[in-house]
Order: C-alpha cells, then sequence, then structure tokens
C-alpha cells in the first residue's frame, strides 16, 4: 500500500472513531442542523484563518466555535424565529461570506474543491498527529462527559434539578463538535462533515439497544465507509471524500432492511 | 404560615416577563411530610413557582430557603424520549444517580411496575411512564418530592390509581409532596394543603375550606364548584378525606 493511501486509511479511520459518539448525540439531540450550520462557518474559518495568516484549523475552531454561541444567543433572543431557519441563515452566510473572502485573496491558491469536498489522499503526518491528539482530547472529555451529556439530552431541566451544570455541559459539547469539525473537514470537507456525523450513528440506531452499543455500531459502520470509501474512489477514480459519503448512505439503505427486535410499538 | 422547619420557602417572589407580573409577591412553605398541592388556571405562574422552587430559575424579586442538603425528586411536566436514542428504564433511572439493580427493582415495586426494568423507554403508557419517573426519584430517597402535573395524559381511573399511590408513598416514606395539579376533584382527595394561586395567591389551606372560598368559586366558577360538590356529596367523605378512604377504595 503507498504511504499517502495508508495516511488517509488511518486519518479516515480516526476521524470515523471520533464522529462516533459525537454524531450520536447530534442524532439524539436533533442537532444535525446545528452540525451543518458549524460545518458551513468552517469555511469561514479556514478565510479568516489565512486572512491572519494563522493555521486554518485554528481559524475554524475558533470560528466553529463562535458561530455555536451566536447560534445558542439567537435562538434564545428571536424566539420569532424557528431555530432551523436561523441554522440555515448562518449556515449559509458563513459559507458564503468564506467563499467570498477567498475569492478575494490573490496572494493565496486555495483549492476550493479541497475544502469543500476533503482532501483526505492529501493527509501529511501533521494532519495525523491532529487527529490522534483531537481522538485523545475527545475521548477524555466524552469520558468525563458522558453521564451528564446523556441526562441532559433525556430531559435538560430534570438533569439540572438534579444538580447538572446544564449549560457547561452544552458549552463543551458545542466546543467537541467544533474541534471534530475542524479536523473531519480534511476527510470529507465542509459540505459532508454533517454526514459522517449523522448517517453512521442513524445507521447504527437500528442494531443497538444501549447508547454505547449505538456509538460502538456507529463507529464501525463509519470505519466501514471510509475503508469502503476510500477503496472505491481509488479503483474508480473517485473522489474520496463523496465516495465514502456515498458508501456510508449505502450502509444506511441496508441497515433499513434489517427489523430491529426492540422496536417500540409507539400508540399513545 | 412560616415554619423555621420548612424544607423549602419562598418569600415575595416576583417574576415579570415581557411586562406580565407571573407572580407576585408569592409566599409559600413546604413543611417535612405534608402533600401541597397548587392549583389555579392555565397561564396562572404555577409552574413558573415550581422552576423556582427547584432552582431551574430565578426569581426577578424575593427569595427561595432551601434547607440545607435537601434531597428533591422532581417529576417534570413532560418527558419524552426521541425514539432514536435507545433507552431501556433501567438506564433512565441511573441517568444521574448510580444505583444497583436490587434497588432499581426495589424502586420499581414500591411503584408498581417492576416488569417495566428491561422496557425500552418509548414503549411506556403514560401512566407506565410516570410510575416509572416516580421510581426514578425515589431512588434519590428525597425528603420532598416535586410534581408537575403528574396526571397529564392519563385516563381518569389511572389518575385516581396515581394519587393514591402518591400518598402512599408520602405514608410510607414521610416524604413531603409539592404537586401541581389541574384535576381538581382528585386533588382534594390526596392532600393536606390546597393552595390557589392566579399570579398571587387567592387563597389556601385544607381542601375544605379552599373548596368554598368566594376566590376560588370566582376564578373556577360555579360550574366546577358545582361539580365538586356533587363529587363530594357522592362519595360522602367530605371530613376524612385520607389516603385511609382512598385506599378502601382500591379494593374493587
Amino acid at each position: 500500500m503507498d504511504d499517502f493511501v495508508l495516511r488517509a486509511l488511518v486519518a479516515g479511520l480516526g476521524v470515523a472513531l471520533l464522529a462516533a459518539p459525537l454524531g450520536c448525540f447530534v442524532v439524539w439531540r436533533r442537532m444535525a442542523y446545528f452540525g451543518e450550520a458549524l460545518a458551513h462557518a468552517a469555511l469561514l474559518g479556514v478565510a479568516l484563518g489565512l486572512m491572519l495568516d494563522v493555521a486554518p484549523r485554528f481559524g475554524i475552531v475558533v470560528t466553529c466555535l463562535v458561530a455555536a454561541l451566536l447560534l445558542v444567543a439567537l435562538g434564545r433572543h428571536q424566539p420569532r424565529l424557528a431555530s432551523d431557519t436561523l441554522f440555515g441563515i448562518v449556515a449559509h452566510g458563513a459559507l458564503a461570506t468564506g467563499l467570498v473572502l477567498l475569492s478575494r485573496m490573490e496572494s493565496v491558491r486555495v483549492d476550493l474543491f479541497a475544502y469543500l469536498f476533503g482532501d483526505i489522499l492529501a493527509v501529511g503526518s501533521t494532519d495525523l498527529a491532529w487527529i490522534g491528539l483531537t481522538l485523545l482530547l475527545v475521548g477524555l472529555a466524552m469520558a468525563w462527559l458522558w453521564r451528564p451529556l446523556l441526562a441532559v439530552t433525556v430531559h435538560a431541566d430534570l438533569a439540572a434539578a438534579e444538580g447538572i451544570a446544564v449549560a457547561r455541559v452544552h458549552l463543551a459539547f458545542m466546543l467537541l463538535i467544533a474541534l471534530v469539525t475542524a479536523v473531519a473537514m480534511k476527510v470529507v470537507g465542509v459540505l459532508l462533515v454533517t454526514s459522517l456525523l449523522v448517517i453512521p450513528a442513524a445507521t447504527a440506531r437500528h442494531f443497538a439497544r444501549t447508547p454505547e452499543q449505538m456509538v460502538v455500531i456507529a463507529a464501525l459502520v463509519g470505519m466501514l465507509a471510509v475503508a469502503g470509501g476510500l477503496a472505491g474512489s481509488l479503483g474508480l477514480d473517485t473522489p474520496t471524500g463523496p465516495s465514502i459519503v456515498v458508501v456510508a448512505t449505502l450502509l444506511f439503505a441496508l441497515g433499513l432492511l434489517h427489523t430491529p427486535r426492540d422496536e417500540a410499538p409507539v400508540s399513545r | 404560615m412560616a415554619e423555621s422547619a420548612a424544607l423549602v420557602s419562598a418569600e415575595h417572589l416576583v417574576v415579570r416577563r415581557s411586562g406580565k407580573t407571573l407572580l407576585d409577591s408569592v409566599d409559600l412553605d413546604v413543611a417535612p411530610g405534608e402533600i401541597v398541592t397548587l392549583i389555579g388556571p392555565n397561564g396562572a405562574g404555577k409552574t413558573t413557582l415550581v422552576r423556582l422552587l427547584l432552582g431551574l430559575d430565578r426569581a426577578d424579586a424575593g427569595r427561595v430557603i432551601r434547607k440545607p442538603g435537601l434531597r428533591v425528586g422532581y417529576l417534570p411536566q413532560r418527558l419524552q424520549v426521541d425514539p432514536v436514542l435507545p433507552l431501556d428504564v433501567s438506564r433512565l433511572l441511573t441517568l444521574t444517580r448510580r444505583a444497583r439493580v436490587p434497588a432499581q427493582h426495589a424502586a420499581l415495586v414500591e411503584v408498581g411496575v417492576p416488569h417495566l426494568l428491561h422496557s425500552p423507554v418509548q414503549s411506556l403508557s403514560g401512566g407506565e411512564l410516570q410510575r416509572v419517573l416516580l421510581a426514578r426519584a425515589l431512588l434519590a430517597d428525597p425528603e420532598l418530592l416535586v410534581l408537575d402535573e403528574p396526571t397529564q395524559g392519563i385516563d381518569f381511573t389511572g389518575q385516581a390509581e396515581l394519587y393514591r399511590l402518591i400518598a402512599r408513598l408520602r405514608e410510607r416514606r414521610g416524604c413531603a409532596v409539592l404537586m401541581v395539579s389541574h384535576d381538581l376533584h382528585l386533588v382534594m382527595a390526596a392532600t393536606d394543603r390546597v393552595i390557589c394561586l392566579n399570579h398571587h395567591i387567592c387563597c389556601h389551606g385544607e381542601p375544605e375550606s379552599v373548596r368554598v372560598h368566594p376566590e376560588y368559586l370566582a376564578l373556577f366558577g360555579p360550574k366546577v364548584a358545582a361539580d365538586l360538590a356533587v363529587y363530594a356529596h357522592h362519595h360522602d367523605h367530605a371530613h376524612d378525606l385520607s389516603g385511609a378512604v382512598a385506599d378502601g377504595h382500591e379494593g374493587h
């Protein structure tokens, strides 16, 4: 196996592992649009990073975090607009601003396609180090956050009444999403980051009976999608990021065929 | 009504939201072991008051004093777990508090649904879910149970059963209960003290005295008041509406 293929595989598997626990929470908390908005804001982060001459990675994390806080604040003070409307505005406003800023930057040659759809075959050892570091950080944070975040997901007020610092847990969760968006962008790009969070988690739901099982299965599905998508893109000479998402979607479709044993007949 | 031994006290609570006064100088005490019921029309500020007492929101004026280290069990008004989250009853019981399976089982036995331990939360009926949530609250060995409209979405028989269960739990465990309710008829039978709230406290006292209070009648109208009179007459427990009498009905 060529070095660049091996690096791409390791990076992809790492990102699939990262995406699994966070993706499950995104799905449980119905935050897919929120994730999408952050991912789109990431392109603005790239542009700002390049303008300010700092690594795009930092630009992405900071911009995602600011966008997250902005969304929370807007949601609180704009009760007239539904949150999916706000998310749509922030997502596309940030994406468009990012595109405009990047087009104005004559000094830098920016490979826009790589940012939008990922460039996993160009993963370098620095990228791998970042993915490893993020994996460690997210792993530790999730170990600490798991129980409180699950409690907040089931019922925020109940968790608060039982002594959980809900606002702090939310903030930590958003920071983690921002971090994962920043590293996952390299693999599937701004436009497809959310799919890596949401599709494996949604696929796992058919097979899982506990929250933890769902995360493990989501990680397996994500890794399978990465391996399959990478192999497929090399064989068929297709873009790798989209190929990974296509494989993930196929796995989801396959999962639909499986009838879960604990299918809850929700009839009230 | 100020008692130094109160579990939780509200003093002159005022809450204003967008120009409206939701709570206007509300005082309230819950003493150990008593069942206090908050009634009032929709939008009267009942849930607002409960949230203040739980420490979920802040008042614009006044204060809430809780006994230091008070153990509170809380049942929110609505709890709906998204079907996408695979969660069984056992996990719901231990979300914020660890408990071994025997303890979980014992708590479910106490509320009469031990067979649900491993059921998916989404498969429970409204009444089953409320019982499970009660069991969850009991695992904390609460001194105070706070129930916000515990019988919402439960049929009439189920409501009566749930109130009897709450009364029994209070007798067995000696915990105080503060509940919000719409079910005037049923609440009257299972409560020591009623507080009638409509932004301010209209009247309060034992169920029998509140029932004939002019402010209460004005608030709920003669129709409800008449229904209530019929109900009280029909069952003829006007003076001894206690858990014991209610329990006596359970046999059939």
